[in-house]
């Protein structure tokens, strides 16, 4: 049996390593490029072999790092917390109300915004949202604002807009899952031990909810914090953020050792950040279902 | 083992105040009637059952019990009050879930505090009251244990501490008993009747095993599409089945055609092919379902008795020729033709007769003459 167990297991590895191994290719060479970098010392235009923390101790005292790596999670921090709380709903309505029979038409009109590219959304919301955009032109010729509204444009606000409707789909569909999951005679329990709807949601629903509210989360936290394009077009450049910053070392300034550190720098925050988030709801992981 | 018999339990409970009172409950699902004009009383304190092949509209009529269901009309009252407006978390009822629906994210004890959070008691005493609900149903000490580490049976002790804690005036149980295995749920059967008297609350069980319904019950409403076609005591419902249907679903019965020849003072006089003339005594006869075979007479397999020719026997016998046999250790099955059953097509349609194996008696073989020995009183009239 042991044996039988054993070849098993050989045969399943055997199967998944060309894949496993062209992503870790893929995925371990560019981080380790980019580790090796970090610890280099930059000659002007060149790269010089040498081994130095220079480029780290730049980094953390530098107060353009630290402003920006602020402004960063900040960003993505309100980014997720807009997302998940307006994916909830959503995706609540879709497990407790939608007919099953229709909830696959539903899930892929969800999708539907993937079908157009993330610039081109990203676009679209500078259309919407502009100076002359669809928002400002409409709400001026209906006569309600006279003066352009300035605070849905190249700041904050708008990149929170734009990168909550980007991520909307990530966030919905973990929540959907964990809600599809919950036994909906629990739900009936809690009304029958004597708690109203609400608080049967508050007590019993989304506690179990929030493996998929954590996983929303971190999908939504992760790739904004690092997001490029919306502070570029959105922000107008104004206002960069950490990508931008990295973008301006390795590109504009040739500095790639001073960009990978940056890199591995934000890379470790982010990394420290979610394992912080994660460990806070672990009481709510751990449940079986 | 329990402080009053059952005898004495159900002599007090069958003059009991209404607890539940079901008065011409219909329920639409669109098209689809699942409640056919309810009318049924559950006293205080009594064990009552609903029993019925699965969508015979049981669970339909428990979960409009407890307020998971709105009725089309009629009326459901709990002691007396009306609840057509009461939502199912301000009913004086608590449920025990078929999936028992333990809440996965809460320890054991947090689980059945579950529904003491607006108790006025102070902590403490909270807490003494959940480690006391758990030693009630034989989990003293659980309280800390994570609720996905139960067994069935446990999961199910915890499903009713949770529900006994906050002492309805009514406990509902959806198949509780359904989700364990065999020797597990008859000791949960005799734990269930133990704490049914210890508590004194009004039980309804929602069961399609025939055999659970006898067990625990007081009385058994049995249901079948929608309507309730019988509801009696277990040796009533069992010995005096009022349609062949109920006579079928509740244990095995034999069925023989029946010709009426009169009535008599005492009872209906019938000629049964096999059996013969017999007097049935009227409180064995049903007028309710004569279905399509014209009248019939039934008796339970167990009710009558092979006896070797010569052997002491009931009040009267019937030769006949064994055609088959089923040997179940405590039990054997007899499939007997009797003497002048045979139908139109010539062949006689066997009975079958339940004996228990007792030492000194044997086993009788295929093909072997016998007598069946049988009284009138264990005749039914379906007529």
């Amino acid at each position: 049996m042991a044996s039988g167990n054993r070849s098993q297991k050989t045969q399943g590895l055997g199967l998944i390593a060309p894949p496993l191994g062209y992503a870790v290719l893929v995925m371990a060479a560019p981080l380790l490029t980019i580790l090796a970098y970090s610890f280099l010392k930059d000659g002007y235009l060149t790269v010089i072999r040498e081994f130095t923390f220079d480029n780290y101790r730049t980094v953390w005292g530098d107060p353009i790092f630290h402003k920006i790596m602020l402004r960063s999670l900040g960003v993505a921090a309100l980014v997720t917390l807009v997302t998940v709380v307006l994916a909830f709903p959503v995706a609540y309505f879709l497990s407790f109300v939608v007919d099953p029979r229709k909830k696959s038409m539903w899930l892929f009109l969800i999708t539907i915004p993937f079908w157009t590219s993330y610039l081109i959304r990203v676009f679209l919301w500078k259309v919407i949202l502009g100076y002359n955009g669809v928002i400002n032109s409409g709400l001026k010729s209906l006569g309600i604002i006279e003066q352009p509204l300035t605070f849905i444009l190249y700041n904050v606000n708008s990149m929170v807009i734009t990168l909550a409707h980007a991520y909307a789909p990530f966030a919905i569909l973990p929540i959907f899952i964990a809600l599809e999951k919950i036994d909906r005679s629990l739900l009936e329990a809690g009304r029958d031990l004597g708690e109203s709807r609400i608080m049967t949601f508050w007590r019993v629903t989304l506690p179990l909810a929030m493996p998929g509210v954590v996983a929303a989360a971190l999908i939504v936290f992760i790739p904004t914090i690092g997001d490029y394009v919306t502070p570029a077009l959105i922000g107008g450049g104004k206002i960069p953020m950490i990508a931008n910053m990295i973008q301006a070392q390795m590109l504009d300034l040739d500095n790639r050792p001073m960009g990978s550190a940056l890199a591995v720098t934000a890379m470790l925050i982010v990394a420290i950040m979610s394992l912080i988030f994660v460990a806070l709801n672990r009481r709510f992981l751990r449940v079986k279902q | 083992m329990t402080t009053t018999s059952t005898a004495e339990h159900r002599a007090r409970t069958a003059t009991a105040k209404p607890m539940i009172e079901c008065r011409n409950v219909q329920k639409y699902y669109g098209d689809y009637h699942a409640l056919r004009g309810i009318d049924l009383t559950i006293r205080e304190s009594e064990f009552f059952s609903l029993l019925g092949p699965s969508g015979c509209g049981k669970t339909t009529l428990l979960r409009t019990i407890a307020g998971f269901e709105d009725i089309s009309s009629g009326v459901v009252l709990i002691d007396g009050q009306d609840m057509q407006d009461v939502p199912a978390n301000r009913r004086p009822t608590n449920m025990v879930f078929q999936s028992y629906a333990i809440f996965p994210h809460l320890t054991v004890a947090e689980n059945v505090g579950f529904g003491l959070r607006r108790d006025p008691r102070s902590k403490a005493e909270k807490a003494a009251a959940v480690e006391e609900a758990l030693a009630m149903v034989g989990l003293k000490g659980y309280g800390a244990r994570a609720s996905h580490a139960l067994s069935g049976g446990q999961r199910q002790r915890v499903a009713l501490a949770r529900a006994l804690i906050l002492k309805p005036k009514v406990l509902l149980l959806d198949e509780p008993l359904s989700a364990l295995d065999r020797k597990m749920r008859e000791q949960m059967q005799v734990e269930l009747i133990k704490l049914q008297r210890q508590v004194g609350i009004t039980f309804v069980l929602v069961t399609h095993d025939q055999e659970e319904a006898l067990v625990m019950s007081d009385r058994i409403a049995v249901m079948f599409d929608g309507q309730i076609a019988q509801l009696d005591g277990p040796e009533a419902l069992y010995a005096r089945p009022t349609s062949r249907r109920v006579a079928n679903f509740i244990g095995v019965m034999n069925f023989l055609p029946a010709h009426v020849l009169g009535e008599t003072a005492s009872g209906v006089e019938v000629d049964v092919p096999g059996l013969g003339r017999v007097e049935i005594p009227m409180s064995n006869v049903s007028k309710s379902d004569p279905g399509d075979e014209g009248p019939t007479v039934g008796f339970r397999p167990e009710a009558v008795s092979l006896v070797a020719p010569g052997q002491p026997q009931q009040s009267r016998a019937t030769a006949g020729v064994i055609d088959e046999v089923v040997y179940y250790g405590d039990m054997t099955y007899y499939d007997v033709r009797l003497d002048g059953s045979a139908s139109a097509d010539g062949r006689a349609r066997p009975v079958r007769i339940a004996m228990r194996n007792v030492f000194g008696r044997e086993v009788q073989d295929v093909g072997t003459r016998t007598n069946v020995s049988w009284s009138p009183g264990s005749l039914v009239l379906f007529r």
